[in-house]
């Protein structure tokens, strides 16, 4: 025990080498929030758009920056990081890497009740010309959507308390709340008109620009709590990656946190989802893909999701309002669609074996 | 000083553990011994509170496991478990995390100088920074115990902790475990199935047999009558070159068929009665 420094010095150098990875992705995700807000028909160049943010840009350019471009950015990059988070978060709870918030049937729920509102509610629908169909009464959908996707969680919390709250509980019946949801869509899809019927469909494509100001804030406002609460939990994630009992053995608190956790990240992905419609693949492979990158220690792989996701659907949105332009893919096939083939990549590839 | 009182432990309606006491003092080696399925591994998480029993206390320096929060427990009690998942951490940090009951935000200088300590003290320097899933199962196990002696606990419990070691490094590591006790004054409570190990490194023998305690005491408990009553099968206590080895002799088994029933024979006699329960409820 003559000298302990070097040893200390070196995993301080690998700390340090895992917060440059995180500042990188911090310039990643800033570059491709930029291009998010320059690309488009609007012909906007960089210097417009500091400028405008300076409050020294055109009319123009303020309308298009602060009334389209910016809100669906920033609706981007919140979802992204809300779903990333929740998604890293629920993989450790459940001890699951398939869990997300389609899991344990959030976003299925979330579609029933978008469908259930659209359709039996009459929340409406109108064309729109570029857009395709938009429904005239967002605010209904989207509480119905929340109302459901809180429903599915509630049952699978519930039914787990009857005996001890195993993860095994909680995805399988998750997994059968899903199927339940899926087929109440269905049926009420069979059920439905043609226009209604287009506008439950596109309601679950997702569009990062269908949300308000106010349901941005509201966004933001929930995936930050959750976000400070998932990171306070770190050590407690971190203990749990070796076993339940061992977790235990150093001082968590085991059942209470799964069932905290698993209802803050339900709260948060189903706020998310209700707002901007189904996006699931991004919060199961965020987290995969960054613990590929910088390891399972939730103290780098928290924030590192976060990243990961925001840049996954601003990318994705870049691509999808860029590809067949004027016409907006849906956000939520192109995430998976581009998500899907990386994903492939790093599982068989494998990076970051140190 | 670990005292257990009156521990009661059953799943559902099985009662696992009936009326365990006994007392664990400082720079005790204790070695729980027992068939599989006698209820070792359920004893020593009972005594950590990753179980809880129905009743029945256990008092570290007099403050109750019980009653104290989860991480109060883990400042006073470390505990290995027989399997060991890794996850993608590398060794420091998984030794690292075993300073996560005196950590608040974020590790000190100090629970980094111990890390490094007793990762040098087990013999894992060259591989600090490797991912822990890329490692051997003993050195898996090296790993977790290290993340145990981190902790500095009080008490350390660990359940089969040189099944995955090859010889030498079984060696290495009881003496490794038995040097800490010492000289920390730690009670170290091993469920451990290797009885030569266990006359090796622990002084203190504790026998379970259908969820009670057959038998606690020291060397002197280690008798053929004990052990092979404990086992159901003829043992012999030997010693080669001054140390104490126990030979187990199966081929004495057929000459004394009344002693002992075999567990074989008795799960045969309980099978039985299942399919007859089961007939009848069919009926």
């Amino acid at each position: 025990m003559q000298n302990s420094a070097p040893k200390i010095k070196s995993y301080r150098d690998y700390i340090r080498f895992k917060i440059m990875i995180l500042l990188l992705f911090v310039l990643l995700t800033a570059a491709a929030a930029l291009v998010a807000v320059i690309a488009g028909s609007a012909g906007l160049t960089p210097t417009d758009v500091f400028r405008t943010l300076a409050g020294k840009g055109t009319k123009v350019n303020q309308t298009v920056i602060f009334g389209l471009r910016l809100p669906r950015t920033v609706t981007a990059i919140v979802a992204g990081i809300g779903l990333a988070v929740t998604g890293c978060a629920m993989q450790s709870i459940l001890r699951n890497p398939l869990a997300s918030a389609s899991t344990i049937g959030v976003s299925q729920g979330a579609a029933f009740g978008a469908a259930f509102a659209i359709v039996v509610l009459g929340a409406g629908v109108q064309f729109h010309t570029a857009e395709g169909v938009t429904v005239t009464n967002p605010y209904l959908v989207s509480a119905c959507a929340f109302a459901f996707s809180l429903l599915s969680t509630f049952v699978v919390l519930g039914l787990s308390r009857f005996k001890e709250i195993s993860p095994e509980t909680m995805i399988l019946s998750g997994v059968a709340l899903s199927a339940l949801f899926s087929g109440g869509t269905a049926i009420i899809q069979y059920f439905a008109d043609d226009v209604s019927l287009s506008a439950v469909v596109f309601w679950t494509f997702g569009d990062m620009g269908r949300t308000s100001v106010k349901q941005i804030w509201i966004m933001a406002g929930v995936t930050a709590l959750s976000f400070i609460y998932f990171l306070l939990n770190r050590w407690n994630y971190n203990a749990l990656e070796s076993g339940e009992s061992s977790a235990k053995g150093l001082g968590v608190n085991v059942n209470a946190m799964r069932l905290t956790g698993m209802v803050i990240c339900s709260f948060t992905a189903a706020i998310i989802v209700s707002f901007v419609g189904i996006v699931n693949f991004v919060g199961l492979i965020s987290p995969h893909v960054m613990r590929r990158i910088i390891g399972g220690d939730y103290r780098f792989l928290l924030p590192a999701s976060a990243l990961m996701g925001a840049l996954m659907l601003l990318f994705s949105d870049i691509v999808a309002r860029l590809v067949v332009s004027p016409v907006v893919l849906p956000i939520g096939a192109i995430t998976s669609f581009l998500g899907a083939p990386l994903f492939l990549y790093l599982i068989f590839k494998g990076v970051g074996r140190r | 000083m670990m005292k257990v009182k009156d521990l009661n432990f059953s799943y559902g309606c099985h009662a696992v553990l009936r009326k365990i006491e006994f007392d664990a003092k400082e720079g005790q080696c204790i070695a729980i011994l027992g068939n599989n399925g006698a209820g070792k591994s359920t004893l020593i998480q009972c005594l950590n509170h990753i179980l809880s029993p129905q009743s029945g206390a256990v008092l570290i320096d007099g403050a109750d496991v019980y009653r104290l929060k989860r991480n109060e427990v883990a400042k006073r009690m470390a505990y290995v478990a027989q399997k060991n998942a890794g996850g993608r951490f590398t060794v420091f940090d998984s030794v690292l995390l075993g300073r996560k009951p005196h950590i608040k935000m974020e590790p000190s200088q100090k629970d980094l100088q111990i890390t490094e300590s007793v990762i040098r003290r087990m013999g894992l320097e060259e591989f600090s920074l490797r991912y822990v899933d890329e490692l051997s199962g003993g050195e898996m196990q090296k790993v977790m115990l290290a993340r145990a002696l981190v902790q500095q606990p009080r008490i350390l419990l660990l359940d089969e902790p040189t099944s995955n070691l090859d010889l030498r490094n079984q060696y290495e590591v009881l003496a490794a475990v038995r040097e800490v006790a010492e000289q920390e004054q730690i009670s170290v409570i091993i469920v451990i199935h290797d009885l030569n190990l266990a006359l090796k490194y622990c002084n203190r023998f504790l026998f379970v047999k259908d969820g009670g305690i057959y038998a606690y005491g020291d060397q002197k408990i280690m008798t053929p009558e004990i052990i092979g009553s404990v086992y159901g099968i003829p043992v012999a206590v030997e010693s080669v070159r001054g140390v104490s080895v126990v030979v187990p002799l199966p081929e004495q088994q057929a000459l004394q068929p009344d002693k002992e029933p075999l567990p074989e024979k008795k799960n045969a006699a309980r099978s039985q009665e299942l399919v007859r329960a089961h007939s009848s409820l069919s009926l």
